[in-house]
């Protein structure tokens, strides 16, 4: 989750996520270099007492600023356009999960084998226990088996809603009447938290996300649980 | 062919990967399902056939479909206003 200050991104819980992790990194390096190059040019430019009335033009000059800034902008696509015909490789899923937006709160159906549905509403920060995280604990996790690629369902009961985990590197609208298909794996056990990415009325900012990642014998003790409670 | 999708249905995990239904958006897919399970179900039925075969898509519609969905559907079906043609 999101730590106080926190400028980047948060630490990726999915493979995916990595891979945009590190191309963050190097798009934001490369145009840090630009700008520092750019203002260090500035800054010289009008600093200096000298002045020069006799240049008109350079082909040389002129073929490297055009050609440069090209194969940077290369160099910045290829990496991008991977990653964007990663996250679109048809995988295999082993489970499907269906989340779906209500105001204000999130329900999640396992439908593989016995109808499981429960709804996921938000604590209230008067009933927080110490530790836990105001505006983004819930009382029913959505439980899933680590390092398993999971098809996830968004859809919407009423309105809009947006459905985003940020350490995973989702996000997908939930639209009522349209079923928004995405798909994850987590790479390691864990909590894993989200808030609701669309404006929805007044307690759009009161229905989080959480995913709790464990071994599959877990998750399957779990389900069987939440079903006799059910 | 019918101890192949026996196989299938035992074997099951969640619904494979719809190479009809390739896109960010699955409704259709949802509702494909749905339609081909009623329909194979009236289709197999008529022809007084065992009506096992069905259950592929009913297993996939029910992993992909929304409970609210498939209960509102059933119930169109009941009253004779569901929209879709089986």
């Amino acid at each position: 989750m999101a730590h106080p200050s926190q400028l980047g991104f948060q630490d990726a819980a999915s493979p995916v996520m990595e891979e945009l992790l590190h191309f963050h990194d190097h798009a934001l390096m490369i145009v840090i270099l630009i700008s520092t190059l750019v203002l260090y040019i500035i800054v010289a430019m009008v600093s200096t007492k000298l002045t020069n009335k006799y240049i008109l033009d350079s082909q040389e000059i002129e073929i490297v600023w055009t050609v440069l800034p090209a194969v940077i902008l290369i160099l910045i696509a290829l990496p991008s356009l991977r990653i964007l015909y990663l996250m679109d490789e048809i995988n295999d899923p082993h489970l499907t999960i269906k989340a779906m937006g209500h105001q204000w709160y999130w329900s999640y159906e396992y439908t593989d084998y016995e109808n499981l549905g429960f709804d996921s509403y938000m604590i209230p920060t008067q009933d927080l226990l110490p530790g836990q995280f105001r505006l983004l604990e819930t009382d029913h996790r959505m439980v899933v088996p680590v390092e398993s690629p999971i098809r996830i369902l968004v859809s919407a009961e009423d309105v809009l809603h947006s459905w985003a985990v940020p350490s995973m590197g989702i996000k997908m609208d939930a639209v009522p009447g349209r079923l928004n298909q995405t798909a994850f794996v987590t790479s390691r056990p864990g909590l894993f938290y989200g808030q609701c990415s669309e404006i929805c009325g007044a307690n759009h900012s009161f229905m989080p996300i959480v995913i709790e990642a464990v071994p599959l014998e877990h998750f399957e003790k779990w389900s069987t649980v939440m079903l006799q409670d059910a | 062919m019918s101890d192949v999708i026996e196989e299938k249905i035992k074997n099951y995990r969640t619904a494979p990967f719809d190479a009809r239904f390739p896109n960010t958006n699955q409704t259709r897919n949802c509702f494909q399902n749905y339609l081909d399970f009623h329909r194979c179900n009236k289709a197999l039925s008529e022809k007084g056939q065992d009506v096992a075969p069905c259950d592929w898509y009913q297993r996939v519609y029910k992993s992909i479909c929304p409970m609210s969905w498939v209960a509102k559907w059933d119930d169109q079906i009941e009253a004779g206003s569901f929209p879709g043609k089986i």
